[in-house]
């Protein structure tokens, strides 16, 4: 699980922040940190204010339900250095019953739209995010969140009860 | 902003006092500019927009729901119906994704054929562009003669696959079938042409007093602002920033030609218009140059066990007949492990990221649609200009709906 510590980007992420940085792994050439929620905006805010990360471009924010798990949800940033050229993949965790973490957007505001997503589709809360509301489902939808495992394909019924003319 | 505030008249004491306030307008769903159905939500003063707010979501399909369910194969018909203007890069961005994942090589001619569509769809995608942008704004005649040539290259991708827009001819470790003598012929007689062509929407455009006056100095963002937007593509470009995921990250036959990146200065919707321009004709020297020295060889990656094998290896051995009943019954079988990869589509940067727990079915499927991306600086972008550049800036992005909301 720690087969990227010794990427130079997981080390300077390593010793500026010990207390949040959980371990990297290297898979298929793409570092990924894994760490702990709390760390994600001082982290964040390092990786685009030190001139040797330079992470500048927000590529995507996603997230994945591991229901089994005992933090249920991973969030997952990922951020590119477009002078640098070098990539980064965060992962924290967040539990099913406190499911928020600190919103991104103040730093890239490009991550406004990405964090909505993953609040509309999996139900996590951005803190200090400047609106936090449902973007893709409509804004009365209230079957809960789609991407999550226990959500079932066809829908919970609410169309079902649509009255649709022939 | 670009904008400038009117100077202050005197008010004539002779007229009543007006009561000015905030304005509300609902721009769509159904606006025949949106490329979709796609409202935006805006805050006027006079004609000034305050604020603008989109309201997506109206095509939301569930594509990334739709994908956890079925096998890595199946999905590849989805991604024909996200940016539905460009399905043949879709499928490439998706295939590469799935073959990071499955570290695979596919042989040098697949890696040429595929470069060369993806160009020729690059050169459609542009096209459609062009025509609709020009078509949004006022100036009608360029729609008829983009279209003119896209039809010529949409014919080509009938004989390639069968279909016009829903191509899935991309598949994993290689392509569907390869090119035959007509389709060679076809590409070549188009791409001799098609610098006469981009000189005649010239000659529609670039003297055109309304088209100037109506994409210059509209929608500046700088290349600093574009970046955290996290904006990409042509959309990118245009503001200067050397970034292009075929030079950055060469996948393809990209690395084994010459071409250039061309590069806006100003931001604005001229330059962004300007760079498309100049990545048509790039997209034809790629073409030209790929289908010159197009080598000899097999047209997908001979492994069994990720990419289904050959009909007459089907038909006449036992293993291949096992093989193939397998990867169509259960798929492959995904090595567990994450990835993100990016492409360069024409709209931008379109990335797959996907998550596996090994079997047949990815565990989470992420799509970065460009679209979506984009539209998150709409309200930026909009700030402070007149409504009727609203059609604009919906415009110099390109976006199409099918891939925003997915």
């Amino acid at each position: 699980m720690d087969d990227g510590k010794d990427h130079t980007i997981s080390q300077k992420i390593r010793a500026e922040f010990p207390a949040f940085y959980i371990g990297a792994t290297l898979y298929r050439g793409d570092l990924s940190i894994h760490l702990k929620r709390e760390g994600i905006v001082p982290i964040c805010t390092f990786l685009k204010e030190n001139p040797a990360l330079d992470f500048d471009y927000p590529v995507h924010i996603s997230s994945v339900d591991f229901p089994k798990e005992a933090e249920r949800f991973e969030v997952v940033y990922e951020f590119f250095s477009i002078r640098k050229k070098h990539q980064v993949r965060l992962k924290t965790r967040v539990p099913e019953d406190d499911c928020e973490i600190e919103s991104v957007t103040s730093i890239w505001p490009g991550a406004n739209y990405l964090e909505r997503e993953v609040y509309d589709m999996m139900g996590i809360r951005f803190l200090n995010h400047p609106e936090l509301k449902r973007i893709l489902l409509p804004d009365d939808y209230d079957e809960g969140y789609p991407l999550r495992k226990d959500f079932p394909i066809q829908g919970r019924g609410w169309r079902d009860t649509f009255d649709f003319p022939v | 902003m670009a904008t400038e505030n009117p100077p202050t008249k005197e008010r004539n004491p002779h007229l009543p006092l007006l009561r000015t306030e905030e304005l509300l307008l609902n721009l769509g769903p159904q606006h025949p500019s949106t490329h979709g159905v796609l409202k935006v939500i805006l805050s006027l003063e006079g004609e000034k927009i305050i604020k603008s707010e989109p309201v997506l979501g109206f095509l939301h399909r569930g594509v990334e729901k739709i994908a956890e369910n079925i096998t890595y194969n199946q999905f590849i018909p989805h991604t024909d119906r996200l940016d539905y203007v460009c399905a043949m890069y879709n499928n490439f961005a998706y295939v590469r994704a799935i073959e990071k994942l499955l570290n695979i090589t596919v042989p040098e001619r697949a890696e040429y054929l595929r470069t060369i569509v993806a160009e020729v769809q690059r050169i459609i995608g542009h096209l459609f562009w062009l025509g609709t942008q020009a078509l949004d704004i006022g100036a009608m005649t360029v729609f008829f003669y983009t279209f003119r040539e896209r039809e010529v290259l949409l014919d080509i991708f009938v004989d390639l696959c069968g279909a016009r827009l829903t191509t899935s001819w991309y598949r994993v470790g290689g392509v569907e079938r390869d090119f035959d003598e007509k389709i060679i012929a076809d590409i070549y007689r188009f791409i001799e042409s098609f610098h006469e062509k981009i000189a005649e929407y010239d000659t529609l455009l670039i003297n055109n007093r309304i088209w100037l006056a109506r994409t210059k100095n509209i929608a500046v963002i700088s290349g600093e602002d574009a970046i955290a937007y996290g904006l990409s593509g042509s959309t990118l470009r245009g503001s200067g920033v050397d970034y292009d995921l075929r030079k950055v990250a060469p996948y393809g036959a990209y690395d084994k030609v010459e071409w250039t990146v061309p590069l806006g200065k100003k931001g604005d919707t001229y330059d962004r218009y300007w760079v498309r321009m100049e990545e048509m004709k790039e997209s034809s020297k790629i073409v030209k140059q790929c289908l010159d020295q197009l080598p000899e060889g097999p047209y997908k990656a001979y492994l069994p066990k990720y990419v289904a094998p050959d009909k007459e290896r089907v038909f006449t051995d036992m293993e291949s007949m096992i093989y193939q009943f397998k990867l169509y019954s259960d798929g492959f079988d995904a090595p567990p492990g994450d990835i993100y990869c990016g492409t360069e589509a024409h709209k931008g940067e379109l990335g797959f990221y996907i998550v596996s727990q090994g079997g047949g079915k990815p565990y989470r499927l992420k799509i970065r649609a460009p679209s979506f991306v984009h539209m998150g600086a709409f309200d930026f972008m909009a700030k402070g200009y007149m409504i009727a550049d609203i059609i604009t800036i919906f415009g110099t992005y390109d976006i199409v709906m099918g891939e925003c909301d997915r």
